[in-house]
């Protein structure tokens, strides 16, 4: 190691040049510092989002800014959980939009949320197969049968949680070959052929290339419901009120459904 | 390992700016570690610790980063050499293509892997369609993604042994009658063992803490592909205590590795 890395480090070279060295560092500290201070970036929100929001949120974020140019939102997206612990550890982030009520719950009771969180919308959970159905699903019953490469989200992420739930209503005991981290790479692996199915949002299956949906029975499903809320420690409040404000309105509520998702 | 004077240990005080801002970088591996050691639950520790979860992922991970090791050493070293000491056409590029997954975000090592030896993958495919194996969602599948993010780390560094090697040990065991095999074996890989085993060692760490690709090419399944930080990952998003129990099991074996062997190993630098 030291033979390869060292070489182009001897001493030298690095001691040649040293008022211009610490011209580059100084320069360096300083334009880190200006870049966080953000001068220029005073109405700027930040967005923690459900990584299931992704599109819609992309979307919403486009047409609100068109409407309110002065505010610039940016979007944070992660798992549910992933996005909470963050914010609960400090994160500067001035509104949280969970896949979940008991992510939001948790953030509620640990008195990081100003004011109701509110449901923006809705989604249910559906079978996704890559096109063409290689492996022959028809129904939940397939995720315990033999010689099919399945895959769920973990159990801890909101996908997981309430896709184990709807296994279990259908009286299903799964064999999974993989519990992916979060909606997106369960889906990448669907529709790369990799895995034969998985259960995910149907807001996903709109989304993705490369896949199927097929509709679990309805006495089996398992609804969810997005909260969002404006964070108590936002940088900055008015924006992100004006952010929330915008999502439950009829404009943000036709994005929402444009992209899959039911109304609260 | 020829030592030319001007690598000599400087046992001189060093400059105060120098001594600042070495501090300075040094917090910044120390501050995270802080950080961690005050998230941990050390009354639960135990109980956490013992639990399927944490024996299957460390079973896993010390598998499929010793395997890594052994693999990188049989494929890595042959492919250092080669860097090092013959000239063909596109030399620069192959080195490039070598170094690739130290700059690739492992995510997209992992998903190139998937394109190429998933289960409809480019190889993977045909190769699942003629033996039935599938390397997705297996060890295997672990430990391909692993190797393939952790050997660069061992090519770099034996081929800069290589190429700093005073080649007149190796023009005299010729001379005297040694074959071209002997050489390798009883003059040119001795006189690169500690950076050998230095390679070897970062290979190791690199492999063991391995996460992206892995979870982009073989999934996460406790107790058949779930690794270590894969199971801290998992496990933030759900249960801290565990998450953190697992990071400080990491962090004192890759401590423990890192600090008994590397100056063992590589004294003679």
């Amino acid at each position: 190691m030291g033979e390869t890395l060292a070489v182009n480090f001897r001493e030298d070279s690095t001691v040649r040049g040293h008022s211009s060295w610490w011209a580059t560092v100084v320069a360096c500290a300083v334009a880190v510092v200006a870049c966080s201070g953000g001068g220029a970036s005073g109405d700027r929100v930040l967005v923690s989002a459900a990584a299931s929001l992704t599109d819609v949120f992309t979307a919403m974020e486009a047409a609100f800014e068109d409407a309110t140019p002065d505010v610039d939102v940016v979007l944070n997206f992660g798992p549910s959980s992933g996005l909470r612990e963050q914010i609960m550890e400090g994160a500067p982030a001035d509104v949280y939009a969970s896949a979940d009520e008991a992510n939001m719950a948790r953030l509620v009771d640990a008195g990081e949320v100003a004011g109701e969180p509110q449901v923006f919308a809705r989604n249910r959970l559906q079978i996704v197969v890559p096109e063409g159905n290689p492996g022959g699903v028809t129904g939940l019953a397939d995720f315990a049968r033999d010689g099919l490469f399945i895959g769920l989200c973990a159990d801890g992420v909101p996908c997981g949680v309430l896709a184990r739930e709807l296994l279990a209503n259908a009286g299903v005991d799964p064999v999974v070959d993989t519990d992916e981290p979060d909606v997106r790479s369960l889906l990448t692996k669907v529709a790369q052929g990799e895995l034969d199915a998985g259960i995910v949002y149907v807001t996903d299956v709109v989304a993705a290339d490369g896949v199927e949906g097929i509709e679990v029975p309805p006495e089996h499903q398992v609804e969810t419901a997005y909260p969002i809320a404006v964070l108590g420690e936002a940088p900055n409040r008015n924006g992100a009120e004006k952010f929330v404000a915008f999502v439950m309105s009829d404009a943000g509520r036709s994005i929402l459904s444009s992209f899959g998702f039911a109304a609260p | 390992m020829s030592i030319t004077p001007d690598r000599r240990r400087h046992t001189a005080r060093p400059p105060a700016a120098l001594v600042v801002l070495g501090c300075l970088g040094l917090a910044l591996f120390v501050v995270p570690l802080v950080g961690l050691l005050g998230r941990v639950p050390w009354s639960d520790l135990p109980a956490l610790l013992a639990t399927d979860v944490v024996t299957d992922a460390l079973r896993l991970s010390l598998v499929a980063s010793l395997a890594a090791t052994a693999i990188s050493f049989v494929l890595g070293l042959p492919l250092a050499w080669i860097l090092a000491r013959t000239v063909f056409p596109g030399r620069r590029l192959v080195r490039g293509v070598v170094m690739l997954p130290l700059v690739l975000p492992p995510v997209v090592g992992g998903a190139a892997l998937l394109f190429a030896l998933g289960r409809r993958g480019l190889i993977g495919g045909p190769l699942a369609e003629a033996t039935g194996l599938v390397l997705p969602f297996s060890i295997w599948g672990v430990i391909l993604a692993t190797t393939f993010v952790a050997m660069p780390f061992l090519v770099i560094t034996v081929e800069g042994a290589l190429r700093n090697l005073d080649g007149r040990h190796e023009g005299a065991a010729s001379t005297l009658g040694a074959s071209r095999w002997t050489v390798l074996r009883r003059v040119t890989l001795p006189m690169i063992a500690p950076s050998l085993a230095s390679g070897l060692l970062l290979t190791w760490a690199r492999a063991f803490g391995e996460f992206g690709a892995t979870v982009t090419f073989a999934g996460n399944l406790q107790g058949r592909t779930q690794t270590m930080p894969l199971a801290v990952f998992v496990a933030l998003e759900s249960d801290r205590d565990t998450a953190v129990a697992i990071s400080l099991v990491m962090v004192l074996i890759s401590l423990g590795v890192l600090v008994a062997l590397r100056d063992r190993w590589t004294r003679s630098l």
